[in-house]
């Protein structure tokens, strides 16, 4: 439109100086992206190798030779597939409440008019600043008086209630995005709340829904202290724990530890690769928005 | 027309509460019920088995005034606090900057740089055992590189902290994620303004984006007080709590005294210290907020 270009003009008479500047960002990206990936490329290394090559100075940035028996000698030596089980157990139980309970109840507070509605969403999101350790105590107090410690159930059964202030949050700024004449249309054909959402916003959701599955997989996967708390016996471990106990066993073992953290860390980095548009996004809309 | 609407405000309701209703029983049974309720047991005397006998405030009197730990556990998570939180946000605050450079490779930069804090918790403190080990750790073969003299890093008694903190910095990326989303939304018509009456760089940088940015700043302040005030699996994991108490974080000390102590009245009446201590922090934090944030649309 219009043919002066003012903000370029300055920058103009500055060439080298600008090409300096770009060569300086893309240094520090490049280095500081370095020792972001250096632990974990510490890690990789350490887990093929035996603990002589590790005491070896100068270290050998690639083990030589490569021991790969590490792996299947670390997972072997503790029922990991037992532990695997229970995670993937914990995991399906969480995440299907998540996905129900968060859906229904963001699409409640986002588009459905009810009395005490902006009251009760405003302590939901309050709670998200509460410390845990606050309710900590009294939790473990009432599952042990149902008699459910060492089960999964303390575990997954919050889920099923609201599936977390996060997810309702989250969920919420999504419905908002989706304009409000494609409800008014369909219910003026007739239809009811619970068939709008299922007809004609759950299809618009998909990101949103993928975002909610993945966080909350990655919060049950990254569980420590719960599990910690409320499972005891050691066939009802999930990874975490059973890792956190493979630690104690093994501890002068450095190249099976390794081998078994970096098991535990795979399919987490996996996911994160495949979907990590999907986390940005997800990320993005509610910090923004918070 | 207006009875239809009315048959639809009617049917809106219904439906409105009853999906909200496991939010909302679920509000009522974890988390008011047991914040309350912790409040109940923190005037307690209770072991986990025995039965509990009502102190009134005698557990918030022996922790105050005659519990080294807990002063230990605060001033250590204090010190903790002081340096993870602004070191985080500062280094967040730059990567969030570079990445707003229109640089190439975007997305690869952003993953790599978000990466660390997806690590399961456990896996994480492996890591940095392993990056902090005095004889075959990683950074001590880079200071024996450099002919640097090597340090004890989390197995000392100064150093741990400090060490903690630089290995809190690694897991910035969920800060920066929001800063880098906040950069982008800044309206570039105040950059070429500032432009047009002849400013540099730092001017657009202090007089612009700092301003503007000031909203996202303080939200990343507060959720990062949370986070750092309630670190636990760090000392768990790695040290312990040691050497000597020094990294006895305060959830790590609640932790031993309710479930390996037993001791729950007293763990309560410390959760509820931790809690009044955060409700003040974030308390004064939005009262000076007035003062230095600064909401798009609201008149100077």
């Amino acid at each position: 439109m219009q043919i002066t270009a003012s903000p370029s003009a300055g920058r103009r008479h500055l060439p080298g100086r600008r090409v300096f500047f770009r060569a300086v960002v893309y240094f520090l990206l490049i280095f500081g992206g370095i020792l972001m990936l250096l632990p974990f490329y510490w890690l990789l290394r350490s887990s093929f190798m035996s603990n002589g090559q590790i005491f070896m100075y100068p270290p050998q940035w690639i083990p030589d030779p490569f021991h790969w028996e590490n792996y299947p000698e670390a997972l072997t030596s503790m029922p990991f597939g037992r532990y695997f089980l229970n995670t993937i157990t914990i995991e399906v139980l969480t995440i299907s409440g998540v996905m129900l309970t968060s859906v229904i109840s963001a699409y409640s507070f986002s588009r459905l008019k009810w009395p005490g509605r902006n009251i009760v969403f405003a302590v939901l999101i309050g709670t998200m600043m509460l410390p845990y350790a606050v309710t900590l105590i009294p939790t473990f107090m009432m599952w042990r008086a149902f008699g459910a410690l060492d089960s999964f159930v303390p575990l997954f059964v919050p889920a099923w209630f609201g599936g977390g202030a996060f997810n309702i949050f989250l969920l919420r700024q999504f419905f908002m995005t989706i304009p409000k004449d494609l409800d008014e249309a369909a219910y003026m054909d007739g239809a009811s709340p619970p068939v709008v959402l299922w007809k004609v916003l759950l299809p618009q959701l998909k990101p949103a829904l993928i975002v909610v599955c993945i966080f909350t997989f990655i919060d049950v996967w990254n569980d420590f202290l719960g599990p910690l708390i409320y499972l005891s016996s050691d066939s009802n471990f999930t990874l975490s724990l059973g890792l956190a106990t493979f630690r104690g066993l093994y501890n002068s073992q450095w190249g099976y530890l390794m081998a078994a953290a970096a098991v535990v860390l795979a399919p987490i980095v996996v996911l994160f690769f495949i979907a990590q548009r999907y986390f940005i996004e997800g990320i993005t809309l509610t910090g923004i928005k918070g | 027309m207006v009875k239809k609407y009315t048959g639809l405000a009617r049917l809106e309701r219904n439906w409105g509460i009853l999906f909200a209703l496991p939010a909302i029983l679920g509000l009522c049974v974890f988390t008011v019920g047991p914040v309350v309720g912790s409040f109940l047991i923190s005037l307690t005397d209770w072991d986990i088995g025995s039965t509990a006998k009502f102190i009134g405030f005698g557990n918030y009197k022996t922790i105050l005034t005659e519990d080294p730990l807990f002063t230990k556990s605060l001033s250590v998570t204090v010190y903790y606090a002081m340096g993870s939180v602004p070191l985080g946000l500062m280094l967040a605050f730059l990567v969030a900057m570079l990445l707003n450079q229109k640089v190439r490779g975007l997305s690869v930069f952003r993953t790599i740089f978000y990466m660390p804090t997806i690590v399961p918790a456990l896996a994480n403190n492996f890591l940095w055992m392993w990056m902090f080990n005095p004889d075959f750790g990683l950074l001590n073969t880079f200071l024996k590189m450099a002919g640097l003299p090597t340090s004890q890093w989390v197995y000392s008694e100064s150093t741990a902290i400090p060490s903690l903190i630089m290995m809190s910095a690694w897991g910035m990326g969920n800060t920066m994620i929001i800063f880098l989303a906040g950069l982008q939304g800044v309206p570039t018509h105040l950059y070429e303004a500032v432009a047009i009456d002849g400013g540099n760089a730092w001017h657009k940088f202090w007089h612009i984006t700092v301003p503007s940015m000031t909203p996202i700043i303080f939200f990343n302040l507060i959720m990062a007080l949370i986070r750092t005030f309630q670190v636990f699996n760090e000392a768990y994991v790695m040290t312990q709590g040691g050497p000597n108490n020094a990294t006895l974080f305060y959830v790590f000390y609640l932790y031993r005294t309710a479930f390996t102590e037993t001791h729950i009245g007293y763990a309560a009446a410390l959760a509820w210290i931790l809690f009044v201590i955060i409700m003040v922090l974030t308390y004064v934090i939005f009262k000076t907020s007035d003062k230095w944030v600064h909401y798009e649309g609201r008149s100077n």
